[in-house]
């Protein structure tokens, strides 16, 4: 039997090897519903005699069945689930796309100062000051780093940024008599976001196709545009990893056309502090301070995706925004006329803010230039390793702060890309992002980060590496049979889906099983 | 740099093993006169102590929840949280995953948002609820489009007793259209929207308990609605008071949506919070959001998974029922431990809990001569009209260090008929002490 680099079998041929479940520190976890019970409670309150007058006859009568933990049995519980999970603290997560930085624990013990923490939206103005001149501090960080003269702080996420940068655009339009625009330009490599934004808005999405290099090509752009073209989506870099080497006369075509260039900032990370959007003709980016700006990605959110709009965006910005007044800092939390209102109770992601400001002041200018340099040369250390063995689509740019594989170097082998990434978590890695972006066939997008030491950029690619030659070698059952050694096989994704299970129900309730 | 490993020895030799001759080679695609071609003007990085100094400094102008008494609510509650949830929520493999994509290595994430679907959908009486939404204000929102979806209708009429901010983002992703009709604000309590209902209605929106505090007829709103084939979507702000009201699903709500933050999560000044969305399970193809289902895996153990992804971006692209991406995860988390560990006999002590202090806190006010209470029902929150203009009134009482709520006139600036209210919360943390402070402060500056 083969070993892995971590000493464990690779092969699936003995049954021994082939459960995880008895891993003997990854015991199976009852669900918290078969554990406790409508009694069990783990906080001490006490019993208030109540009087029902003021409940106008809308007292509970349907039980709420809610199970309780004590506190040790609440602990035991979330500490068994959390040893199910891959995590950056616990190993590499080179999910291309998503930024998976070093979240440093500075930034949780800033966000927990009770000046941050306990105070509330709805205070008087003059007893949050110092909230006011974090969000003014951390929108100056955010404006010079990418040149542009307005930010909108409040959109909860990287997808309501997007949502409020083209509510900006086309409230500005509105305002200025070019309701009548009605599609947006959006290139084939673009996340999904994109076009759903778009839709949502009502516009009707027009796709770009990409150059065989991978950018976008100018001329396409040119061809599309039309008095009826509202704004483009351009995401730079874009998903493929690749720096738009044409985004110059790309933004000078929009504006010629009279749109609205809206900057996917996604990828922001690359080139903080060396490049600003700004400078490229931008006029909305959000970025995603879970990615660039290190908050944690906490399982899926919360995120925090503000918006940087330029000089002809800022007064279609929405409320709250902060203001210097002749009092002190001020909170507008009303607007007149055409601006767009708002998107968000209260403002924002103020916890965010304050992480990200904290990781801003803690690399300083150059330290943010820095980590950009190095997610970038991470990345082409990994596709130059790599390379030779693996299939790099685009290889006439160096990639930015991601490595973009296709699954050529499969053909034959009867390994998908799925297989081959299932492969990497027996060998201790969460896999890279599969088959996104959708322009090149089974996609593997490999995105390290800045955090990543050399030692361990090497160690993935000795691993990737002997994965690669194993699959051409012919071993396939190791990845069609992999993940072993995680606390689950796969999962039958399609038997959630077509029966979807959603939620705990007590064994007495399910309707009899037919068999 | 701290957070940076590499040596400039490695970054060499890196440099070596890709056949750049330095950093900006690999820029190459940037053009020229883009790349480092300004002085950014920012400070140089900076020690951890540094950096806290600073911070701690921002904060300290700041009056927290707990340096005086505090009667703030309007959609954000300051509850206390038990300090195991947040040492839960910063354990690394909770705080530092990503969102579930690979769920073999994701159990942990996904068997609590399975536990969190679950206790949101016993909350609210509904069937099925999804893995989270950012807030209750932009969930909200998508709840108003998925009722058109459902019912191929555009009529959408919101409550006078929505809370006005959650109106503001329904009217802002509905930007220009004419079939959205929001009622005037009813701060006494008032309902008309039983007549606005009619065969081109998608949805109506009732907030119960409403920004006022006062108890709305839930099973009334649902009647009406159904009778015109449209859907009731009921607002929850303060999720407490489902411990001691009835259920919207048992009362014929067809969509509910609440803001989460009261249980395990900080005020935050705003965010970050979790809404909560549940609703009938015929509906739920068209529920926005991310989905956590059971499945087995090859061996035929449990398992979780994200499901239902063919109504997502990621999948449709434009023709997905939303645009959202992520949820709000880690609030999640803290909810669900939060909730765990007041299970049913906590979570009901936790509300009487709060309704007893505010019964107290109406008692007294009800005492102090220029104040009037309006409302006849409320949960812990209720509006007061005050003998002089409230938003003064309100920055008198903060001078004295007292936070004595929010004057409506903050949220709805133009409507003159609100100037002298306030609206007030009380949770578990208020004491007859906070309320005799707060009470002998009004009788002075109302004197």
């Amino acid at each position: 039997m083969s070993m892995n680099k971590q000493g464990r079998p690779t092969g699936t041929g003995t049954s021994d090897f082939a459960s995880t479940s008895g891993s003997a520190l990854l015991p199976n976890e009852p669900l918290l519903f078969e554990i406790g019970d409508t009694e069990h409670s783990g906080v001490d309150l006490p019993d208030a005699e109540i009087n029902t007058a003021r409940l106008g006859g809308f007292e509970r009568k349907m039980p709420l069945d809610l199970a309780g933990l004590t506190e040790p049995e609440a602990m035991r519980h979330y500490v068994r689930l959390s040893r199910l999970n891959h995590s950056i603290d616990s190993g590499m997560y080179p999910l291309g796309s998503c930024t998976m930085k070093h979240n440093p624990r500075l930034n949780e013990k800033m966000a927990r100062l009770p000046g941050f923490a306990d105070i509330h939206p709805l205070q008087p103005v003059s007893t949050v000051q110092g909230a006011l001149e974090l969000m003014n501090q951390l929108s100056h960080w955010l404006m010079t780093l990418t040149n542009t003269s307005a930010v909108a702080l409040t959109p909860k996420a990287g997808a309501h940024g997007e949502l409020l940068g083209m509510m900006t655009i086309k409230a500005a339009q509105q305002a200025a008599g070019q309701g009548h625009r009605t599609i947006v330009l959006v290139p084939e490599s673009a996340h999904g976001t994109n076009p759903a934004t778009a839709a949502f808005l009502g516009y009707s999405v027009k796709s770009i196709p990409a150059r065989a290099d991978g950018t976008v090509d100018v001329q396409a752009v040119k061809d599309a545009l039309s008095p009826e073209v509202a704004a483009i989506m351009l995401t730079n870099p874009n998903t493929c990893g690749l720096f738009e080497p044409q985004v110059i006369e790309i933004a000078q075509a929009v504006h010629g056309a009279g749109a609205f260039f809206y900057c996917d900032g996604a990828n922001f990370n690359a080139i903080m502090g060396v490049v600003r959007p700004g400078d490229l003709g931008i006029d909305a980016m959000h970025i995603n301070l879970h990615k660039t700006f290190s908050t944690p990605h906490g399982g899926g959110g919360p995120g925090a995706g503000p918006v940087v709009l330029s000089a002809a965006l800022a007064p279609f910005a929405p409320v709250p925004f902060v203001r210097q007044g002749s009092d002190g800092l001020e909170l507008v939390e009303h607007t007149e006329g055409e601006a767009l209102g708002r998107i968000t109770a209260f403002q924002g992601q103020m916890g965010m803010y304050v992480r990200a400001l904290t990781y801003m002041l803690s690399h300083g200018g150059d330290g943010l230039a820095q980590a950009a340099e190095d997610a970038v040369l991470n990345a082409n250390y990994i596709k130059a390793r790599l390379g030779h063995v693996f299939s790099v689509p685009f290889p006439d740019y160096p990639t930015m702060h991601e490595a973009l594989f296709d699954d050529s170097f499969l053909a034959g082998t009867g390994v998908t890309t799925l297989d081959f990434a299932k492969a990497l978590i027996d060998e201790g890695f969460h896999p890279m992002t599969m088959y996104f972006p959708l322009v090149v066939h089974g996609a593997m997008l490999v995105e390290p980060t800045e955090s990543e030491s050399k030692q361990t950029l090497d160690h993935f690619c000795d691993v990737m590496e002997e994965l690669a030659l194993d699959a051409k070698a012919g071993n396939a059952a190791r990845f069609t049979a992999a993940p072993l050694h995680a606390p689950r096989r796969r999962l039958d994704e399609t038997r959630a889906a077509r029966a979807p299970i959603l939620k705990w129900e007590r064994p007495e309730d399910l309707p009899q099983a037919a068999e | 740099m701290r957070y940076l490993p590499h040596s400039a020895a490695e970054r060499a030799e890196m440099l070596g093993v890709i056949g750049a001759a330095n950093i900006d080679a690999l820029f190459s695609a940037v053009p020229a006169n883009a790349l480092k071609s300004f002085d950014l003007g920012l400070p140089a990085h900076s020690p951890e102590f540094l950096v806290e100094a600073h911070m701690k400094a921002l904060a300290g102008q700041n009056h927290a929840g707990a340096d005086g008494p505090f009667f703030i609510g309007a959609g954000a509650y300051r509850h206390h949280v038990p300090a195991t949830v947040d040492h839960l929520i910063q354990r690394s493999e909770f705080l530092t995953a990503y969102t579930p994509y690979q769920p073999e290595i994701s159990q942990g994430t996904l068997q609590m948002l399975f536990e969190f679907q679950t206790q949101v959908a016993k909350l609210t009486g509904m069937d099925v609820a999804n893995a989270s939404m950012y807030d209750g204000s932009t969930g909200t929102a998508e709840a108003v489009l998925m009722a058109r979806r459902l019912t191929r209708r555009n009529k959408v009429v919101l409550s006078g007793g929505l809370h006005p901010h959650y109106r503001d983002v329904v009217k802002a992703y509905l930007k220009d259209d004419s079939d959205l009709e929001c009622l005037s604000a009813s701060p006494e309590g008032q309902g008309d929207i039983l007549d606005h209902i009619d065969e081109e209605t998608a949805a109506i929106v009732v907030q119960t308990p409403d920004f006022y505090g006062h108890l709305r007829n839930i099973r009334a709103a649902a009647d009406a609605a159904h009778a015109k084939g449209a859907l009731l979507i009921v607002v929850i702000t303060e999720v407490v008071s489902l411990g001691l009201l009835e259920a919207p699903g048992a009362l014929g709500a067809d969509i509910v949506v609440a803001e989460g933050q009261s249980i395990g999560n900080a005020l935050n000044f705003g965010g970050p919070y979790l809404g909560l969305l549940a609703t009938r399970k015929e509906f739920i193809r068209q529920m926005p959001g991310r989905v956590c289902g059971e499945t087995v895996d090859a061996e035929g153990q449990r398992g979780f998974v994200l499901t239902l992804s063919t109504r997502e971006q990621h999948i449709r692209r434009e023709k997905a029922t939303s645009n959202i991406c992520t949820n709000s995860g880690l609030c999640a988390l803290a909810f669900s431990i939060h909730m765990a560990l007041l299970g049913e006999a906590g979570f009901t002590r936790l509300a009487r809990l709060n309704h007893a202090n505010a019964c107290k806190l109406a008692d007294a006010l009800e005492a102090v001569p220029g104040v009037e209470v309006l409302n006849r029902t409320f949960f812990n929150e209720m509006t007061i009209r005050t003998s002089t203009p409230a938003a003064a009134l309100i920055e008198r009482l903060a001078q004295r260090g007292i936070l004595g709520g929010v004057p409506v006139s903050r949220l709805e600036p133009g409507d003159p008929g609100v100037a002298n209210l306030i609206v007030l919360a009380a949770t578990e943390l208020t004491t007859e002490g906070d309320i005799a402070a707060l009470c002998a402060a009004l009788s002075e500056e109302l004197a």
